[in-house]
């Protein structure tokens, strides 16, 4: 062992790290801005959105490449502390409440990605909803769902973290019932509103508990309130911890991670989420705000890492509850016939792996997997939102109105096949590197049941990826892209209807330019978001390329914090730490203490984690499980959808378990009906009845008892007592009062200003009586 | 010491509010002065609670924001009712409370 060499270098800062709070600060003013001024503008308060939202993506750019320069001017192990700053926000009972940022490899990357997707989205609605009714809120909205976003990724302590959690909660629920004149939106929106909210519960419970379990550990240590991410971190992995408070503390947390993040079983509101505007369901729920789920267990892992024993021997909830989301998912949208909904079981799944990974100790590749994903699953619901706005007739249903549009779509149709192989993991788009990370790691992390439900869910996303391709791209034209229009208008489509009822105004005038043109590419402020993405959907991957050596992996070295035992300099600001023991570079890993044992002379931040060593063979026989589910798709989808072979059309009517398995996907397993009619109606119906049970005989009982005794009793007070005794002095004293009041009644005007003048007046006078009384 | 200075300011404050309550006619004007009043006392207990050290006064402001809140909601909804009978607002005309 190499310890205590104190090979310090200075580490390097620069203006954009130190001001990486203006992100989430700039879209907040521009939020403002649009809100007050928006309709006045000449471009409907728009401009403010994509300007301020540009600013962010200057501003979280220039932040990530001070912090590469940061990492690199640090040595090797050296723990690279973030760039935290802070300033008081309010005090209270002698806790101090501050609100800063605290930025680190990740909070940069996510950083970059929210404002980079948020820009090109705002970006591609400028065509998308041109014309629409509320124009301007939707751009407000927009921005103000980055800001959040943004406030909560820079967020330096828990207050801050739930605060922008909670505005992009209440973003998505704009944003979903954006057409909110149809029911069935303000329903989704409802829907999701709550079920994210049932889960949120989780988030206040765990930041209760943290607070009060760390407080006292981290004010004397660090200096630092309960509150604080960093103070949290610490904590964690102090060995100070009780096993069962932070164990409830992480269950609690990951419970407001099942909601925002979709998992199971709370993952049903994310496919309805899909009657928002098409680029709500790219922004929001696809690439940034679902992942914040995914950030919340990335950003306090030590806490999870120690209260569910990661890297332990058996599986933690975690995992069990990201498997099965996988699987369960990726079934469901073979059933969907509309695109979007496709996409969103598998924003579901693929959410899944990024927690499978995070629970199975694979930090580095799940934040890896947020930043890929992200690109490719944004462009693929653009693409979605493409073909909807220039080829189907605003409507979202692939078997009735789509397919064969790839000649009348190349950009579109190009930039769809390169991010359906990125997501279905085919080497060498972006998402192959990060997603056979993930499962590599979960195997070398020796969770083998786990590495096989990630390769059968690998199987599954290239299969019902392939269906959707081929009905959307291939085969023969069907309905609206066949140019049926008037068939369409009569249609009772489920997808069209918020476009047809609502966007009224756009929808003529979209009319006039489609109607002649049939299926044609959309304009260059829709292909140009959905081109770049597409080639960050290739190339992402690069960033962490594992299987071309270790100088490829750029984001192990600038994102994952080292596990380095830091003495913490008190009075210091940020980046005044020591290292006190380097630990030693064995088979290529250091053994750095952290998270495994308690750190004697210093504070761990992030616990020690593995790395899987990266073998072609296994990538190999992933790949060739994702292209065994493209080929099996491919032949299926051509046979059932394009020949119509009567050995597989009909099916479920024939076979039983065919029949048995379609109906439990297509009733998404009794999910909704088990929350609607199961618990809502079930808990509030048998709960009246017994109330009103209890009411009728226990409660009525008892007082027609106490009734009848009462009544008895009455009978001789009332004779004896009441008339003769107590009424001749209640007489005597009410005439008295009689004449009394007759004289006081002039008071009682009616007035309510004479009755105040009164009651100041004797208020005054007791007033004076106190102070004469008191000196 | 800044706490005279706030006494002074709660003191103020409360005139007003004591003057809006008495001397005006419109009932949303009122309900405002009630308001005041309720800041001034608001502002008393944060003096108090700063001179003092002690958290209890934010507490009790905190209450009362909370309780002020919930009295103008009902109050408000008792001027829309009386606007609804009368088609007026006006104090001086509601003399049905004389005894």
């Amino acid at each position: 062992m190499v310890a205590a060499s104190e090979t310090l270098a200075p580490l390097s800062g620069g203006w954009f790290l130190d001001n990486a709070w203006l992100a989430p600060v700039v879209p907040t003013i521009g939020f403002a801005l649009i809100v007050l001024f928006g309709k006045r503008l000449p471009k409907k308060g728009s401009e403010i959105g994509v300007l301020s939202l540009l600013a962010s993506l200057v501003v979280a750019s220039g932040a990530a490449w001070q912090w590469i320069q940061r990492v690199n001017s640090a040595a090797e192990e050296q723990f690279v502390a973030p760039v935290v700053r802070t300033w008081s926000w309010w005090q209270a009972g002698g806790v101090e409440f501050t609100i800063g940022q605290h930025v680190d490899g990740l909070t940069v990357t996510v950083l970059f990605v929210v404002a980079f997707i948020s820009t090109l989205v705002q970006i591609y609605s400028l065509e998308y909803l041109r014309g629409d009714r509320r124009y301007t809120h939707f751009f407000a909205a927009l921005t103000l769902f980055s800001a959040g976003m943004l406030a909560m990724v820079v967020a330096e302590d828990m207050i801050l973290f739930l605060l922008g959690w909670e505005i992009m909660g209440l973003c998505s629920f704009m944003l979903i019932g954006h057409w909110w004149e149809d029911g069935a939106n303000s329903r989704a929106a409802l829907k999701a509103f709550f079920t994210v909210r049932t889960g949120d519960m989780g988030l206040l419970v765990g930041i209760a508990i943290l607070f009060f379990a760390a407080n006292e550990w981290t004010t004397e240590n660090l200096g630092l309130s309960g509150f604080s991410i960093r103070g949290i971190s610490a904590w964690a992995l102090s060995g100070d911890p009780n096993s069962t408070v932070i164990l409830m503390a992480a269950i609690a947390l990951f419970i407001a991670c099942i909601g925002k993040s979709g998992q199971f079983p709370l993952h049903t509101w994310l496919p309805d989420a899909m009657a928002g505007p098409t680029p709500v369901s790219s922004l929001l729920h696809s690439s940034t705000m679902v992942v914040a789920g995914v950030f919340l267990v990335a950003r306090l892992y030590p806490v999870f890492f120690a209260g569910l024993d990661i890297l332990g021997p058996s599986s933690n909830v975690i995992m069990v509850i990201a498997a099965i989301t996988i699987v369960i998912a990726a079934a469901l949208a073979f059933v969907q016939t509309d695109i979007k909904r496709v996409l969103a079981y598998s924003t579901v799944s693929q959410l899944g792996y990024m927690m499978l990974g995070l629970g199975a100790g694979a930090w580095l590749p799940a934040v890896f997997h947020i930043f890929t994903h992200a690109f490719f699953k944004a462009c693929l619901f653009l693409c979605a939102g493409s073909i909807s706005h220039s080829a189907s007739h605003h409507s979202f249903d692939m078997k009735k109105d789509m397919g064969g549009l790839r000649k009348h779509m190349p950009i579109t149709f190009a930039a769809w096949i390169v991010s359906t192989l990125a997501l279905c993991g085919v080497f060498p788009f972006s998402g192959f590197f990060s997603k056979d990370e993930i499962i590599d790691n979960v195997g070398g992390n020796g969770y083998t049941f786990f590495m096989i439900v990630g390769l059968a869910g690998a199987f599954l996303t290239a299969a019902y990826m392939t269906r959707a391709t081929y009905l959307t791209f291939f085969g023969e034209p069907r309905g609206a892209a066949a140019g049926e229009h008037d068939a369409h208008e009569s249609d009772a489509h489920d997808d069209a209807h918020a476009h047809d009822a609502h966007a009224s105004d756009s929808h003529d005038a979209h009319d006039a330019h489609t109607e002649h043109a049939g299926p044609h590419e959309s304009g260059v402020l829709i292909t140009a978001p959905i081109a770049i993405l597409a080639v960050l959907a290739i190339f992402a991957g690069l960033f962490n390329a594992t299987p071309f050596g270790e100088s490829w992996e750029y984001m192990k070295k600038w994102v994952e914090p080292r596990a380095a035992v830091v003495a913490e300099a008190h009075a210091g600001g940020p980046g005044e730490s020591l290292i006190v023991a380097v630990p030693s570079a064995e088979e290529g890993h250091s053994k750095s203490p952290c998270g495994k044992e308690t750190p004697q002379d210093g504070i761990c931040y992030a616990p020690q984690l593995n790395h899987a060593k990266f073998k072609w063979s296994k990538a190999l026989l992933s790949l060739a499980i994702v292209f065994a589910g493209i080929a099996v798709s491919w032949l299926l989808s051509a046979a059932f959808y394009g020949r119509r072979d009567p050995r597989l059309v009909g099916l479920t009517q024939r076979n039983g378990l065919a029949r048995a398995g379609y109906r439990l996907l297509a009733n998404k397993y009794y999910l909704d009906d088990l929350y609607e009619r199961g618990i809502v109606g079930n808990v509030s119906g048998p709960l009246a009845r017994g109330a009103y049970w209890f009411n009728q005989n226990v409660l009525d009982g008892i007082l027609h008892g106490v009734a009848r005794a009462a009544k008895a009793v009455a009978h001789v007070v009332y004779r004896d007592i009441d008339q003769r005794l107590v009424d001749g002095a209640v007489n005597a004293s009410a005439d008295a009062t009689k004449s009394a009041g007759a004289t006081v009644q002039p008071i009682q005007s009616g007035r309510v200003g004479h009755y105040g003048a009164l009651l100041f007046a004797t208020a005054a006078v007791a007033a004076l009586v106190f102070v004469i009384l008191n000196t | 010491m800044l706490t005279s200075q706030f006494l002074l300011l709660g003191a103020i404050l409360f005139c007003i509010g004591v003057y809006g309550v008495i001397a005006r006619k419109n009932a949303v004007l009122v309900l405002m002065s009630i308001e005041l009043i309720l800041n001034s006392v608001n502002i008393n207990l944060l003096a108090f609670a700063l001179r003092n050290g002690s958290a209890d006064g934010h507490t009790f402001a905190l209450y009362i924001i909370a309780v002020a809140a919930a009295e103008v909601g009902v109050g408000l909804a008792m001027v829309l009712l009386i606007y609804r009978n009368r088609r007026s607002i006006g104090l001086d005309e509601l003399s049905e409370m004389r005894g």
